[in-house]
C-alpha cells in the first residue's frame, strides 16, 4: 500500500506492486523470487503545488474535480492487475515524480526517459497529472509515449497533439457533447449560456461548438462574474441573470464558487447544467453498473475515498500500463516503438459496459460519460437513440473527420 | 412499492400492459409483485412446477408457475438476492450480496428457515455434491470462501484476482473455477489443498462458466469481448473460442454473462446481455445455432429439466423470457421483480 504521506513529502517515491514472479501457478507466486522477474517501471509526473487539491477546493466536493492524490488511483489501477503480471513475470514500479514547474518538469522526463538513464529505472511510459501548459514540453522531453490522465483541454486533442500522446481523461468537448446530447434528448434546446466575464475562452468556445453541433439553440450568453459590489449585479444576481425564455442554463465556471450557487436561484424553474446542477463526468462513486461500486470501493479502502471523476483517468491509465507491461513481458524491453503499438491496439475495460479504445486520431480514450448531478447517476451517455456510422462513442468528442493533429499516429 | 399489495394475477386494464419482445402482438398482464409484507399474502401453491426468480432490489423471490406461466407469489428473502441453487431434494440457497448471507428456503415451507454469513459481497458459487460445502465468490475482497453449509463456519479463505464473480466446482469436486473480471483470468484452485494451481488467461471481463456433462470442457462468457472461450480441463488452457455476431448490433453491444448447458451436452444458451438475444451454441462445431430476441440485458439463462424451455431473465426490462428450445422462439415474456439477476426450475414434486 502506498504511504501517502510520504508520498505528499517526498519528491521521489518508488512503490513496488507486489508482483511476483514467472511463476505459472500461484502456489508458487505466493512465494516468489525476485531475481526471476523482469522489473518495468511507470513515471507518474505530478505537480508540486497542486491547487487542485485546496482544502476549499476539495470541500466544494464538484464530481468532475479532482478529490484526492492521483498517485492513488494509477496505484489501483496497477494492483487491479496484478496477478495477469505476475503470471508474465513482470513486476512494475510506480515512481511519483513531483515537479514545481513546465520546464523542470520536461528536465526531470528527458533525464529518466532517455536511453542513457540506467536501464533499472527507466520509465516505459510516463503518465501525466500535468497542467496542459507544461504538456508539450514534456512530450517532447520524454523517450517514450506519454499518456495525460488529467488535463481536459480540446487543444491536446487538436491542434497541439503529438503522435506519442494519449489521454484517458475525457477532453472538455466530450463533456459538453455528453450534456448536449441529453439536452436534445430531453428537447430542452433552448439553452441559455452563462460564461465568465474573464477567462475560459476555449471551454467557452467549445460549449459553443456543441451547442451548434446538436442544433441546439443558444437563446442568449451572458457574462457572470463572483461580486457583491451592488454596481455589478447584472453580472452576479443568479435571477437577474437568468431573466428571459429558456428551456435549460448552461453554465461555464472552471472554479466552481459561482456554478455551485446557481442551480434553484435561476427566475424561471429550470435545470441548471454544465460545470454545475446536472454535470457530465467519467465517472462517479454513485455509478452502480457493470461492476463499478467494487472498483470505487476499492479505493475507499485503500486510500479512504472513493474513485471519483478525475481518480477515473489515472486508474485506468493504471490498468494500461499494467496491461502493456503483461504484453512487454520477461524481456522487459522499454522499446518505445511497442509501447507505442501496445496502446495503439489497447482494448481495456473500464468498468463503463464497453470495451474501451484509444482514437487514433486525436489519441483520446473513447468512453461513455455519466451525467450527475452529484447524487444520483442521471444518465450513460451516448444513450438510446444516438447513431455513428463506425462507433457510437465516437458521437463524443473530435471524430475522424474533423482530424487537425498535424501528425499521424499509425 | 409504498404500499403492500396483494398479489393479484387476474388481468386488469388498470394495471400496465407489457408488450411481449418478440413481436407477436399479445399483450398480457401480469401482477405486480413486491415483497409484500408477511401474512398479507395470500398462500404461495406447492412450490413444484415453478420458477424461482431472484430480483436484486425486492429482497424477495418471484415465483412463476410453470404451466400458467405467470406469477404466483414471492418469498422474502435477504438483501439483493443473485445467485439462487438447490440445496438437497427440498431447499434452495440464495446468495444476499448486500446482508453477505446464504438464505437457505425450504420448498415445503416456502419461506427462509436459516441463514448463515457467506463473507463481504458474495456473488455466485456452488455447492458439494454431498451438500455439505458451498464455495463462493466474494467481489469485494478478491477471494472464494469455502463454507460448512451445515455450521455456516468459515473452512477457507482463498485469495484470487480482483472481482471475483463467476465460480463452478467440478463435477467430480476436485476443482473451483473462479472468473477474475478484471484480471481477465480463470484461477482454477484445486480443493485438496486449497490453493489455485492454474491462472488462465482468457477474454475481457469473464463472468460465468458451465461445465460439459464429461466434466472434460468448461465454457467461460466474457462480457467485454463478445465472445465464450472453451476450456480444456486436463490441459487447464483455453481451446477454443465462439465469437458472437448479431445483425444489426455492433461487437459492443454483445455483452454475453449467464449460460446454461443443455444436459446432453449438445448445446449451450448464453444471454448475449445487451444484444437483447439469447443465443444457442451448437458445442460439437462451436457454431451458433440460433438467436432468439429476448428482453433488455439478457442476463440469467436457466433450461428446465427436458430442454424444452429455457428462462432468459432481462436486467434492464424487469421481466423473464420463456424461450421453446425446440423451435428456437420466445413464448412470453413475464413481469418479475426489478432487476432480475438468476431463475432456478423446481420441477419434480415434494
Amino acid at each position: 500500500m502506498i504511504d501517502r504521506r510520504r508520498l505528499m513529502h517526498r519528491g521521489l517515491m518508488l512503490w513496488g506492486l507486489q508482483a511476483g514472479l514467472g511463476a505459472s501457478s500461484a502456489a508458487q507466486a505466493q512465494a516468489p523470487t525476485q531475481s526471476r522477474s523482469a522489473g518495468l517501471s511507470v513515471l507518474l509526473l505530478t505537480p508540486g503545488t497542486d491547487g487542485r487539491l485546496e482544502r476549499s477546493r476539495l470541500e466544494r466536493a464538484l464530481p468532475w474535480q479532482a478529490s484526492g492524490d492521483l498517485a492513488d488511483a494509477v496505484a489501483l489501477g496497477l494492483k487491479d492487475l496484478e496477478r495477469p503480471l505476475q503470471q508474465a513475470g513482470v513486476r512494475v514500479d510506480l515512481v511519483v515524480e513531483r515537479v514545481e514547474d513546465g520546464p523542470r518538469a520536461a528536465e526531470r522526463v528527458a533525464a529518466l526517459t532517455s536511453a542513457a538513464a540506467s536501464t533499472g529505472r527507466r520509465p516505459f511510459l510516463v503518465l501525466s497529472d500535468l497542467p496542459g501548459a507544461w504538456l508539450s514540453s514534456v512530450v517532447k522531453a520524454s523517450a517514450v509515449p506519454v499518456i495525460n490522465v488529467s488535463e481536459p483541454g480540446d487543444a491536446w486533442r487538436h491542434g497541439q497533439c503529438a503522435p506519442t500522446l494519449w489521454h484517458t481523461v475525457p477532453s472538455e468537448r466530450m463533456r459538453a457533447d455528453a450534456l448536449a446530447q441529453a439536452l436534445v434528448a430531453r428537447r430542452w434546446t433552448k439553452v441559455l449560456l452563462l460564461v465568465p466575464k474573464e477567462g475560459e475562452a476555449d471551454r467557452i468556445d467549445t460549449v459553443q461548438g456543441a451547442l451548434q453541433r446538436y442544433g441546439l439553440k443558444r437563446v442568449e450568453s451572458r457574462a457572470w462574474r463572483l461580486s457583491a459590489d451592488p454596481r455589478e449585479r447584472d453580472l452576479a444576481h443568479p435571477a437577474l441573470l437568468t431573466r428571459g425564455d429558456y428551456d435549460a442554463v448552461w453554465v461555464i465556471d472552471g472554479d466552481g464558487e459561482f456554478g455551485q450557487q446557481l442551480p434553484y436561484r435561476t427566475q424561471l424553474p429550470r435545470p441548471v447544467v454544465g460545470d454545475a446542477g446536472l454535470m457530465a463526468v467519467a465517472w462517479s462513486p454513485r455509478f452502480d453498473r457493470f461492476g463499478a461500486p467494487q472498483v470505487s470501493r476499492r479505493l475507499l479502502r485503500q486510500a479512504g475515498r472513493p474513485l471519483g471523476s478525475v481518480d477515473w483517468g489515472g486508474w485506468i491509465a493504471g490498468r494500461i500500463a499494467a496491461s502493456v507491461a503483461t504484453g512487454l513481458g520477461m524481456a522487459g524491453s522499454i522499446d518505445a516503438a511497442r509501447v507505442q503499438q501496445a496502446l495503439r491496439e489497447l482494448e481495456v475495460d473500464g468498468s463503463k459496459g464497453v470495451a474501451l479504445s484509444f482514437r487514433p486520431w486525436d489519441g483520446q480514450l473513447r468512453q461513455p460519460m455519466l451525467l450527475t448531478d452529484g447524487q444520483a447517476v442521471v444518465d450513460l451517455v451516448p444513450g438510446e437513440g444516438v447513431l455513428h456510422p463506425r462507433n457510437r462513442l465516437d458521437t463524443l468528442g473530435t471524430d475522424a473527420p474533423e482530424q487537425r493533429c498535424p501528425r499521424s499516429r499509425t | 412499492m409504498t404500499r403492500s399489495s396483494p398479489v393479484d394475477v387476474t388481468p386488469s386494464p388498470r394495471r400496465r400492459s407489457h408488450r411481449l419482445s418478440v413481436g407477436l402482438g399479445l399483450f398480457l398482464s401480469v401482477g405486480i409483485c413486491a415483497s409484500v409484507a408477511q401474512g398479507q399474502t395470500p398462500p404461495l401453491p406447492t412450490l413444484q412446477g415453478v420458477v424461482l426468480v431472484s430480483s436484486e432490489k425486492d429482497h424477495a423471490l418471484t415465483v412463476i408457475d410453470l404451466a400458467s406461466t405467470s406469477v404466483v407469489g414471492s418469498i422474502p428473502t435477504c438483501k439483493r438476492p443473485r445467485h439462487l441453487q438447490r440445496l438437497g431434494a427440498r431447499q434452495v440457497v440464495v446468495a444476499c450480496g448486500d446482508s453477505n448471507l446464504a438464505d437457505v428456503i425450504d420448498l415445503d415451507r416456502k419461506a427462509s428457515v436459516r441463514r448463515f454469513p457467506l463473507g463481504e459481497s458474495p456473488e455466485i458459487f456452488d455447492v458439494s455434491a454431498d451438500g455439505k460445502t458451498l464455495y463462493v465468490s466474494n467481489e469485494e475482497d478478491a477471494k472464494v470462501s469455502a463454507i460448512e453449509v451445515s455450521t455456516g463456519k468459515l473452512m477457507a479463505s482463498i485469495r484470487v484476482g480482483e472481482e471475483p464473480e463467476g465460480l463452478l466446482l467440478s463435477r467430480d469436486g476436485k476443482r473451483i473455477y473462479v472468473a477474475s473480471e478484471v484480471a481477465n483470468q480463470v484461477q482454477v484452485i484445486d480443493v485438496a489443498s486449497r490453493k489455485v494451481i492454474q491462472d488462465i488467461p482468457v477474454g475481457k471481463r469473464p463472468r460465468r462458466f458451465v461445465q460439459s456433462p464429461d466434466g472434460r470442457e468448461v465454457w467461460v462468457s466474457h462480457e467485454l469481448d463478445a465472445s465464450v472461450s472453451v476450456i480444456d480441463t486436463q490441459r487447464l488452457a483455453v481451446t477454443g473460442t465462439v465469437r458472437f455476431e448479431l445483425k444489426g448490433a455492433r461487437r459492443s453491444d454483445i455483452t454475453p454473462v449467464g449460460m446454461v448447458m443443455s444436459p446432453d451436452g449438445k448445446t449451450v444458451f448464453v444471454g448475449l446481455g445487451q444484444a437483447n438475444h439469447v443465443a444457442f451454441v451448437d458445442t460439437a462445431s462451436r457454431s451458433v445455432r440460433a438467436t432468439v430476441l429476448v428482453g433488455k440485458r439478457a442476463w440469467g439463462v436457466s433450461l428446465d429439466r427436458k430442454a424444452a424451455t429455457l428462462a432468459v431473465v432481462n436486467g434492464l426490462s424487469d421481466d423473464l423470457t420463456f424461450v421453446d428450445v425446440a423451435s428456437a422462439r420466445a413464448l412470453k415474456s413475464v413481469r418479475v421483480g426489478r432487476v432480475p439477476h438468476s431463475a432456478l426450475f423446481i420441477e419434480e414434486a415434494p
